[in-house]
């Protein structure tokens, strides 16, 4: 998957070698934040926010990331940014959305469009926070919902989720004599969010940024709601060496355990094409302290989940049409 | 040049919001505060007022929804009532603590259980630690009026805190009453555009709701009091503006027959129009009772207080919630506490009535206070009782 290793020839075919240049070299999420080593959320953010640019605000969640990169009297933040509580940011993210338009067609701030972006992490998304993302989406403020998904609440230290993948160990769901850990599967919001017929629904991962970049830049331009759900490796929940964070995503991805796609105006496609036959989830799974206890029978009902969700998910990229040519 | 209308007090409420031109209105529904955010829909639908009306899908959402609007520099308002309130509970403190001036409407109701949604004031009391300027209105007119103070006051530089009117539920909300409803051009003069300290716009980009560790938690709670305990200088001034612009006084703690009374009873919202009435006769039958009505609950207006009840034997306090397992009733708490340090101070006995919608009658003040005059120095939870229980 490494792109280092094509030989440059042609800017078209080498593109992915070059466009890393392109990227915006301004810093909107800076250094000095204490995230820990290794982390997949920070990097994430940081290339969202390259993608966004300056007219942004963000509306964030409490979890991790408001933790690193705002105690006071510091910031990491040179784009306008709140952050109220756990449960809502969407709806922080729909008032600030609100107040910009009103005051813009007042007069009374600058004429030209300033995007809001509300971002929480899974337990401020898919939890805690999932009623107030669904009625925002429902109403179709002009906001884009990032969801970074480490899979746990990992700012409380490590306690399972609904996004936390099946057979994980967590504090809550550990794994013991009587448990393989996490016995349910990840609730897979970005499907949900499709069903509110939200024009722009994509997948992401931090191990992908030009796909991650690209699909940032997509949503920002919906004049309406957009959903990205962004896998965030996180080495100190997963248990997983600080270097790994990368190779996580990746093989996240080739194993179909996270497949990379976006779904436009009800069109499946995968951004990212997995290789015919998936890699086995092993691969994947192995690496992981979370997932250290699990046994021969207990992998393979992993995989067999991961079989057909992937074939689900393939079934909508072959048949699935626009809503526009509908 | 105001006008003098017969409208319900929740749809007047209304108007007078909308009045003060708000950028933003989020509300989710809930009986009885629900005929306020419907009729700024109405307004909004009709073209005159120019807001985004955001639908929230819960009361939690329409605070933070309110929170994020105030954070650009959106004038915003929002209303709810007793559970609502409850699940705004998360947001209360923050947005005081952020100093975002939101401004919202409160159509007091029992909270559950059992559910009931009849008027006492239990809602705003679980609310009382939050950090808002919290006022009472008595009225349809008081209503109205203290709905606009409410913005000038919550955008004043030296204030810049979130402002709550509380109105009774049913009592007041669901009441026709007559109104002097002030003219746009009023408002306009009395208060002026929304000039926010801080904004959030990529031009000056800044942090909003940052983490303070407890090196500074301290400091930043020192700060919140203050600001609440300064406000008080402001609230009056702003209504010493409004008597001079619209000839209607406004007091922390408005007396009626107050002179030479030795005992005062001490209400809060609109059982006090109630309540004159029983003063009235208790004073054409002899007895030297009179009346207190509070108006501003949070900052708490211990020297209007003292002043108040100066001379008086005893203060009857109606309270319209229960400190369950506490010492009686929060304003009788609150009273209380406010005199313990005088060296004259009168006897304080407590009822705690009208709960859950029970009506008060003029006759059960009356047995109130006839009751109080003769009551003794009593330790605090001897000294209070759940008004008209049956069977007791």
């Amino acid at each position: 998957m490494s792109t280092a290793k094509k030989q440059p020839m042609g800017f078209i075919e080498n593109f992915d070698l070059y466009a890393p240049k392109l990227v915006e070299k301004e810093e909107f999420f800076t250094s000095g934040h204490r995230a820990c080593q290794g982390c997949g959320e920070a990097l994430a953010i940081r290339l969202m926010c390259k993608a966004l640019g300056k007219d942004t605000v963000i509306a964030n969640a409490t979890g991790c990331m408001e933790v690193i990169s705002s105690v006071y009297p510091t910031t990491a933040w040179r784009l306008p940014w709140i952050h109220v509580a756990f449960p809502n940011a969407a709806a922080v993210g729909s008032g600030v959305e609100a107040g910009l338009k009103a005051l813009q067609r007042k007069g009374r701030i600058p004429d030209r469009r300033v995007k809001t972006v509300a971002i929480g992490g899974d337990g401020g998304t898919v939890d805690i926070g999932f009623q107030a993302l669904s009625g925002a989406m429902e109403r179709g403020h002009d906001l884009l919902y990032v969801c970074f998904d480490n899979e746990a609440y990992m700012n409380t230290g490590i306690q399972r989720s609904g996004a936390t993948p099946f057979g994980a160990s967590t504090t809550t769901a550990p794994a013991g004599e009587a448990s393989f850990g996490n016995k349910t599967g990840k609730k897979n919001v970005a499907e949900i969010m499709v069903a509110h017929n939200v024009p722009y629904v994509a997948t992401a991962c931090h191990s992908y940024p030009l796909d991650f970049m690209n699909k940032v830049k997509k949503a920002r331009k919906v004049k309406g709601p957009s959903y990205i759900h962004c896998l965030s490796v996180c080495p100190t929940g997963w248990r997983v060496p600080s270097e790994a964070c990368i190779k996580m995503g990746r093989l996240a991805v080739e194993t179909g355990v996270f497949p990379l796609y976006e779904v436009e105006n009800g069109k499946y496609r995968l951004t990212i094409e997995t290789p015919e036959k998936l890699r086995p989830v092993n691969d994947y799974l192995k690496l992981q302290g979370r997932f250290r206890h699990l046994s021969p029978d207990q992998i393979q009902m992993f995989q067999d989940r991961v079989n057909l969700e992937y074939s689900k998910l393939m079934n909508k990229v072959k048949h699935s049409r626009s809503w526009l040519d509908m | 040049m105001s006008k003098r209308i017969g409208m319900e007090i929740a749809f007047a409420a209304a108007e007078a919001v909308a009045l003060c031109r708000p950028d933003v209105i989020a509300a989710y529904p809930i009986t009885p505060n629900t005929h306020i955010p419907e009729h700024l829909s109405d307004i909004v639908a009709e073209g005159r007022l120019d807001a985004e009306f955001i639908c929230v899908e819960s009361e939690h959402s329409a605070l933070s929804a309110c929170a994020g609007a105030s954070g650009t520099g959106a004038r915003v308002f929002t209303a709810t009532s007793s559970q609502g309130l409850l699940y705004m509970q998360e947001v209360m403190p923050i947005v005081s603590a952020m100093r975002l001036p939101i401004v919202m409407a409160i159509g007091n109701r029992a909270i559950s259980g059992p559910i009931n949604i009849w008027n006492d004031h239990s809602d705003i009391m679980v609310q009382r630690d939050m950090g808002w300027v919290s006022l009472f209105s008595a009225n349809g007119q008081e209503t109205v009026d203290m709905v606009v103070q409410a913005f000038k006051i919550a955008e004043h530089r030296d204030v810049m805190l979130p402002v709550n009117v509380n109105l009774d539920g049913f009592q007041l909300t669901h009441v026709v009453e007559p109104i002097w409803m002030p003219d746009q051009q009023e408002i306009d003069r009395f208060l002026p555009p929304y000039e926010p300290y801080a904004s959030l716009h990529p031009d000056h980009p800044l942090s909003m709701g940052t983490l303070g560790l407890p090196e500074i938690y301290n400091e930043v709670m020192m700060a919140r009091n203050t600001a609440l305990m300064n406000s008080k200088k402001v609230i009056l001034d702003i209504w010493k503006e409004w008597e001079t612009l619209f000839g209607r006084r406004y007091e922390p703690i408005e007396s009626y027959k107050s002179e030479g009374a030795e005992v005062l009873l001490l209400t809060m919202g609109s059982m006090g129009e109630t309540a004159e009435v029983a003063i009235d006769e208790l004073r054409r039958e002899g007895i030297a009772a009179g009346l207190l009505k509070l108006k501003l609950w949070r900052p708490f207006p211990f020297e209007e207080l003292r002043e108040a009840v100066a001379g008086t034997k005893v203060v009857a306090v109606a309270d319209r919630a229960c400190s369950i397992g506490g010492p009686g009733g929060p304003l009788f708490a609150e009273v209380r506490s406010a005199l313990y340090g005088e060296p004259e101070r009168p006897i304080v006995v407590n009822f705690m009535i009208g709960l859950g919608g029970r009506d008060v009658m003029v006759e059960d003040f009356k047995k109130m206070i006839k009751k109080a005059a003769r009551a003794k120095h009593v330790r605090a939870e001897c000294a209070y009782e759940i008004y008209g229980v049956r069977g007791s």
